[in-house]
């Protein structure tokens, strides 16, 4: 499916603000989560910093290539869906396993900061089960 | 029925993935689709695994709303405190939430709802204690976030697999 | 397939040179936050830091090979970028198991 007869120039008025304007704030997005990976003090707060890349940052951008494929084949083009569902899907699963290998190691380490040092008497049930029943939590 | 499509969502997710990879809905395209969709149900039942009940199909859409709602104030609400630091009211910390949902899918749900809401991070759940350890960039008071999770989320999810 | 940006034909186009001026801040945006990405990388104090930056770092090369698909009215791109989106994962998911075990596969 490659058309070579396409040129960005034949886009309709509206269609060409409504993706310059998607394109431009899906960018903005993911530039500023990126800038939070570099300014945020420590691991678990960086963490919280490239989701919004990838949720509207990506929602964006691919909504934005929808309409103006569409437009500009003149038939419905909606195969960005796929990378949607599969970001969607695959992003929370690796920063969880993430979290937790950052978790496993700072509690190897006796880093006073995560729950299982003390500091956090509430989370202690919730952690302790990490080493024992990580069979069946491996699953969620 | 259930001899033929043992899977039926999971048949369907492979069908429609199928026609949007291809971007055509050509009579060679829908049988190969087809072809794929029951053979991928059928690979499906030799993990031995049961799949997810759904129900409450006005639920689901209205729990899509929400959380598409909740992911935009949240994108907000990060992005103020990364570029103005200042801004910010609450310090970054681990929380407990008790859960009352034990359905795996609705337990999968939950996390992939929690983890790409910019702002909370689902860490660990624990089976046997009912409780679950989540990260928050700006935990306030953690009765806020417990009962957003619990009202929000976990009833819903809670009415569509249990 | 074109490989260069498209010179404006009609100079004075107006919404064709606002979306290519977007299209062109948006690839700048991209490409610093790949920086910032790549500055985790390299610096980040620790492991999990520079897995997280590479996380990051190919989400943002996927958008920008996507803003470059529209940019040259091409959908060869989109492939790239699904490849892209579905190995990154895998690396990251690889990684952060090796963190957690020290092997990969068990």
């Amino acid at each position: 499916m490659i058309d070579i007869d396409l040129a960005l120039k034949d886009l309709p008025a509206w269609a060409a603000y409504l993706t310059a304007a998607m394109v431009f704030i899906g960018a903005l997005l993911s530039l500023i989560g990126a800038i939070g990976l570099v300014r945020l003090k420590s691991f678990y707060e960086r963490v919280h910093a490239p989701t919004l890349g990838a949720t509207l940052g990506t929602g964006f951008i691919l909504v934005a290539s929808m309409i103006c494929f569409t437009v500009l084949r003149g038939r419905l083009s909606v195969h960005e869906i796929l990378i949607a569902v599969f970001l969607t899907i695959t992003t929370p699963v690796a920063m969880m396993l993430l979290v937790r290998a950052a978790l496993y190691r700072d509690r190897v380490e006796n880093n006073r900061e995560v729950p299982g040092a003390g500091k956090y008497k509430k989370a202690e049930a919730a952690v302790r089960s990490q080493a024992g029943e990580s069979e069946t939590a491996d699953r969620t | 029925m259930r001899r033929i499509l043992p899977h039926p969502l999971m048949s369907l997710a492979i069908f429609v993935m199928w026609l949007l990879l291809n971007q055509s809905v050509s009579p060679a395209a829908l049988t190969f689709a087809a072809v794929l969709a029951l053979g991928g149900g059928w690979m499906m039942t030799t993990l031995e695994q049961t799949g997810p009940r759904i129900r409450r199909p006005w639920t689901i859409i209205k729990l899509a709303g929400i959380i598409f709602i909740d992911i935009v104030h949240s994108n907000i609400a990060v992005a103020k405190i990364i570029l103005r630091p200042s801004s910010r009211r609450g310090a970054p910390g681990f929380m407990a939430v008790p859960l009352d949902i034990r359905n795996p899918y609705g337990l999968a749900t939950l996390a992939i709802v929690i983890t790409s809401t910019p702002g909370t991070i689902w860490t660990n759940f624990s089976y046997s204690s009912g409780m679950l350890l989540i990260h928050v960039l700006d935990l306030q008071e953690e009765q806020l976030w417990i009962d957003t999770i619990k009202n929000r989320y976990e009833r819903r999810l809670m009415e569509i697999f249990e | 397939m074109r490989f260069l940006p498209l010179p404006p034909a009609r100079p004075l186009d107006m919404p064709f040179l606002v979306l290519d001026w977007s299209l062109f801040i948006a690839q700048l945006f991209l490409g610093l936050a790949m920086a910032c990405a790549a500055y985790r990388l390299i610096f980040g104090p620790r492991a999990q830091d520079r897995i997280l930056g590479l996380d990051t770092f190919y989400v943002n090369a996927m958008l920008l090979l996507l803003t470059y698909g529209i940019r040259i009215a091409s959908a060869t791109y989109f492939e790239v970028a699904l490849i892209i989106a579905l190995l990154g994962f895998v690396g990251t998911a690889a990684l952060s198991k090796f963190l957690m075990r020290g092997e990969v596969i068990e």
